[in-house]
């Protein structure tokens, strides 16, 4: 009764395997997603595929096409990583708001992507910087953008047999930056209520050249709002361009109600959140 | 008395369970094993309000692995008997049916059926094999629909208890109703120059402890049973297991293990006489470990409340006239605070014409169990609200305001005993000259100021001093320490013997190694065992004067015991040398044998304890979500025994009361399951929500307990939710009624 397999393979195509043999087998990171799932009986899986030893899953690698990030390694060595925080900052902060610090020694930006929760703090902020999700599987390797990589609450793209293997994310140009921030009622050890991710460029003289907005925690997915990036394009990233962009990633939110808060709320604060991202991003670019 | 030069208390030693705690050491509730254990699960209801037709355990005692299983009909049934207690009453037929449903399911999560197996995973594979045919009934859910006309009823035989004039018609949900009042309120009122009136709303929320319940039970061929679990009292845990269970409770025998938090939570049981059952049943131990889902489904949270509260002052301040009329969720069995909280309402001020009645309700919620002060924060989150919303019309500052009109020694409780020496006013004034109350505000924040009273317990309590030949002492009681008593009782046997507090061993005994003890609760523990401790200590004092006047072969009389030896008394200093307790220890077995004191009392009346705080809090007026900033704690401790522990406790229960206020409450579905039971979405605060919380210990000495102790368990939960309340109308111009202020309610409401 109740006894389930544990596998570490040492390659992507040993993972594969494993995961094409079984269908019950569960990719497992750090685990603090699904040993939680596990535990109160949401999930049952047959085997824990441990994919730590594959070396790929645990790289960081920054050159000048940007950062390989190995989607096993912990949040902690990402938001350590003194050059993410310096080029990416809305990432390295999505990731340190993640649980706790015991938390971050084992939590994953991959595992916070496939588990696919509308409200995971990380993939808003991977959707604004352009991220990429490698994945493997047994037809080989394939290369998608994080915005299309999870398709529902707890749901996304991975066939059988597939897993994600690492995040690729391009290296920002000048004077482009990001930031991110979330809604909790508490300070740390919390969901987010809404998350608002943005990431843009200026010119030399501080005209918004690109921008991309990503909410989450308000749709059934993180959401890319292309209004709101629109709204802040060809703008200085004044006051009534930031209102601009409020409004449209307000309207594009589409949330529920639910014990963490209303529609009403929620719908709002996308817009606010969005706006004070969208400034502190504009700052950062201002000073790269 | 309060003279009185202490040398040992007042002072701030190291806890001596401290070590063993920070480093993993020590045992709490699930630490403990027993060889040949099998495991406990339990199944629970999916439905908040259901008869129960039928129960089918043929599967699961089919399971391989399952050694025994338990329905609720299988316990005794008992009859119906209210006993009343100051924090609350018990009706042991409903503690037994709460531990195992009989006929009817009253709570999504009700216990109905137990397993006993190998592991804990068949055991719960096992106890959701019990086939449960289950009649639904439309769930209470609320305090409107248990108290309507039409309302389904979920006790059919339920008589109100209490100021029940006129009884209700036919079956009701009001289980009781307590009235207390003074003089001529509407002529009060008419006399008011100005009247405020609100509703107020609390929901039901949890104390919050880490440690989740467990024990284990092992019985004997003989029938004798020995529990080891986690408890306010293991005497109660005795007593209780041994009604449910029908059995002679001389075969029962508790060891209390650690207790990683109560605040009132664990002064009832859920699990033990299960465990008994099943050990019973299976003839070998049964361990029994709740998960943190089962603690917020299936134990005893406090009540949700309505408060509906009006208050008059005279132009001047002066409080003329109050009415309060309240609802207290008792969830699925009768025993809501209703009582304390109508006790505590107006007990901080001169009122001379009020009139409160509160309501005992029961809802298909889980039965609502003590939480530190029980009912009194929710009905002084209505009353200082509105003092602070009289002295806003008024013009006056909230602390003048409060000084006009604080109780002093000589005033009448609105409960009726006159209060003795008290130190509301101290606090006041405390909090006037801090330097908290003069600091600027920053832009967005707000300050609120709030008072609390608490009555205290006093109940009984005993405890045994021994001393050793080489002159150290252990102290034994039979109260769990929760709040650091250990650290405190050893300071007042050092106190009494003059012996170094690392030199007494406190010792938390079990139901056979000290006597008849009372519950760790009722902010009693300090106070009254700690009189017992004291008492004790002097019986030990006492014989070792003895042993000194026959060794010098004087009169007792002519012999005092000053730090830590005997002496000539009576100036008759040079006759002999002192004698040491190391001396008169050694020689013990020669001077009459071994020393113990001991000590057992009843303390009747405890002295109350009053508060003031205040508290700066920060609202982001985009999203509604706020922050406190600032916080101060300033209460009367009587006599701070250890004050390290006594601002522990202003700060843990001023914690909890922010957490009240600001995100904490039980979410059902319109089902009545309850969508948040885990900390997730249970917003208690975590440490990096709360500024460090200021506390200044006021002191004026209580002439009930030879030190001059209060009580401080309590009294710190009851200002925190209108203090925080005053202070988010301060800073955002509103009035909040509700709680808890989360920030979709407050962003709702600042832009309504």
């Amino acid at each position: 009764m109740l006894s389930i397999r544990y596998e570490a393979p040492a390659s992507v195509g040993e993972a594969v395997a494993l995961l094409d043999a079984d269908e019950g087998a569960k990719v497992i990171a750090g685990g603090t997603d699904l040993l939680v799932q596990y535990r109160s009986g949401l999930r049952e899986p047959t085997a824990f595929v441990d994919v730590k030893r594959i070396p790929d899953l645990m790289e960081i690698s920054i050159d000048a096409d940007g950062l390989v990030l190995g989607a096993a390694t912990p949040a902690a060595e990402v938001f350590e990583n003194t050059e993410i925080r310096q080029l990416w900052p809305g990432v390295a902060e999505a990731t340190d708001l993640i649980g706790s610090t015991q938390i971050q020694g084992r939590a994953t930006l991959g595992g916070n992507l496939c588990n696919s929760s509308p409200a995971a703090d990380t993939v808003p902020a991977l959707i604004a910087v352009g991220a990429q999700a490698v994945i493997a599987g047994p037809s080989g390797e394939r290369e998608l953008a994080v915005e299309d990589f999870v398709t529902g609450p707890g749901q996304n793209v991975l066939g059988r047999g597939e897993f994600l293997v690492k995040l690729r994310v391009p290296r920002p140009g000048p004077r482009t930056s990001d930031a991110y921030l979330r809604l909790i009622p508490r300070t740390e050890m919390d969901i987010a209520v809404v998350g608002a991710g943005v990431a843009l460029t200026l010119d030399e003289g501080g005209t918004c050249t690109a921008a991309r907005v990503a909410i989450g925690a308000v749709a059934p997915t993180a959401l890319l709002v292309p209004d709101a990036a629109a709204a802040l394009v060809g703008s200085s990233v004044d006051d009534a361009a930031l209102a601009g962009a409020a409004q449209a990633a307000s309207a594009a939110a589409s949330p529920i109600d639910d014990k963490r808060g209303t529609v009403a709320y929620r719908r709002k604060v996308t817009g606010v959140l969005t706006q004070r991202a969208a400034a502190i991003a504009a700052e950062r670019a201002r000073e790269r | 008395m309060s003279e009185r030069k202490f040398k040992y208390v007042g002072t701030r030693p190291i806890r001596h369970d401290g070590v063993d705690k920070v480093t993993g050491r020590a045992n709490f509730g699930a630490d403990f094993d027993a060889p040949g254990m099998l495991h406990g699960a339990l199944l629970r209801s999916p439905h908040a309000h259901a008869r129960i037709l039928s129960v089918d355990t043929r599967a699961a005692e089919a399971v391989a692995g399952v050694k025994a299983v338990l329905t609720g009909q299988e316990l005794p049934k008992l009859q119906s008997m209210w006993m009343g207690g100051a924090e609350g009453g018990i009706d042991f037929r409903d503690i037994a049916e709460n531990c195992l449903a009989r006929d009817k399911v009253l709570y999504h999560g009700h216990a109905v059926a137990a397993v006993a197996a190998t592991t804990p995973e068949i055991a719960l594979q096992a106890a959701r094999m019990i086939e449960v045919e289950y009649e639904e009934l439309t769930p209470v859910l609320d305090l409107e629909a248990a108290v309507a006309s039409d309302a389904p009823i979920l006790h059919d035989d339920l008589q109100p208890i209490g100021a029940t004039d006129p009884l209700p018609e036919g079956p009701t949900n009001i289980a009781g109703r307590v009235e207390f009042s003074r003089g001529d309120v509407d002529a009060g009122f008419a006399e008011a120059d100005v009247v405020v009136e609100r509703e107020f709303r609390t929901q039901m929320v949890h104390q919050g402890y880490i440690e989740p319940h467990a024990c284990v039970a092992r019985i004997g061929e003989d029938d004798q049973v020995v529990v080891w679990c986690t408890t306010q009292g293991g005497f109660a845990v005795k007593n209780y297991s041994a009604m449910v269970l029908q059995m002679d409770p001389a075969k029962i025998k508790v060891i209390s293990s650690e207790i990683g938090g109560g605040f009132g939570g664990k002064t009832t049981i859920y699990l033990e006489p299960v465990a008994i059952a099943l050990a019973r049943k299976a003839r070998r131990p049964v361990k029994m470990v709740m998960s943190r889902e089962e603690v917020f489904r299936a134990t005893g949270p406090t009540s949700g409340t309505i408060v509906r509260a009006e208050l008059g002052a005279k132009r001047d301040g002066t409080l003329v006239a109050g009415r309060l009329s309240m609802f207290y969720e008792a969830g699925a069995y009768r025993g809501s605070p209703a009582g304390p909280g109508a006790m505590c309402a107006f007990g901080s001020y001169k009122i001379p014409n009020f009139y409160i009645e509160a309501h005992d309700v029961v809802v298909n919620k889980p039965k609502v169990a003590a939480y530190r002060a029980p009912g009194a924060p929710m009905s002084t989150f209505a009353t200082e609200s509105l003092v602070d919303e009289l002295a806003r019309e008024l013009g006056l500052d909230p602390i003048e305001m409060r000084l006009h009109n604080a109780v002093d020694e000589g005033d009448q409780a609105p409960y009726g005993p006159v209060y003795g020496p008290i130190g509301l006013r101290e606090t006041l004034e405390a909090a006037r000259s801090h330097p908290h109350y003069k600091a600027p505000l920053g832009q967005n924040q707000g300050r609120g100021i709030a008072c609390g009273f608490w009555f205290n317990a006093g109940m009984s309590s005993s405890a045994n001093v021994s001393l050793h030949a080489d002159g150290s002492a252990v102290v034994a009681t039979g109260n769990p320490d929760i709040g650091g008593s250990r650290a405190a009782q050893a300071q007042m046997v050092s106190e009494e013997l003059g012996i170094p507090v690392e030199r007494v061993r406190p010792v938390v005994a079990d139901t056979d190694s000290v006597g008849y003890t009372d519950m760790t609760g009722g902010s009693r523990v300090c106070f009254a065992t700690g009189m017992a401790v004291i008492q004790a200590s002097r019986d030990v004092v006492d014989q070792l004067r003895a042993r000194a006047a026959q060794i010098w072969g004087v009169e007792l009389d002519s012999v005092a015991w000053e730090d830590g030896r005997a002496l000539p008394a009576n100036g008759a200093e040079g006759d002999h040398e002192p004698l040491p307790i190391e001396e008169l220890a050694q020689q013990m077995g020669r001077t009459g044998g071994p020393i113990v004191g001991k000590a057992s009392l009843t303390a009747p009346m405890a002295g109350p304890g009053f508060a003031t705080h205040l508290c700066d809090l920060e609202v982001d007026p985009e999203t509604g979500a706020s922050r406190v900033v600032r916080y101060t704690a300033i209460q009367d401790a009587g006599k701070a025994v250890h004050p390290g522990y006594v601002e522990g406790q202003y700060q843990g229960g001023s914690a909890q009361g922010i957490g009240w206020a600001l995100n904490e409450e039980y979410i059902f579905d319109e089902r009545g399951e309850m969508e948040n039971p885990g900390f997730l979405d249970y917003r208690m605060p975590v440490a990096s929500d709360l500024p460090m919380i200021d506390t200044v210990i006021v002191e004026v000495p209580n002439p009930l307990h030879p030190y001059g102790v209060r009580g401080v368990g309590e009294t710190p939960i009851v200002p925190p939710l209108a203090a925080v309340a005053n202070a988010m109308r301060g800073a955002t111009g509103v009035r909040f009624t509700v709680l808890p202020m989360s920030p979709p309610r407050v962003l709702e409401a600042i832009d309504a």
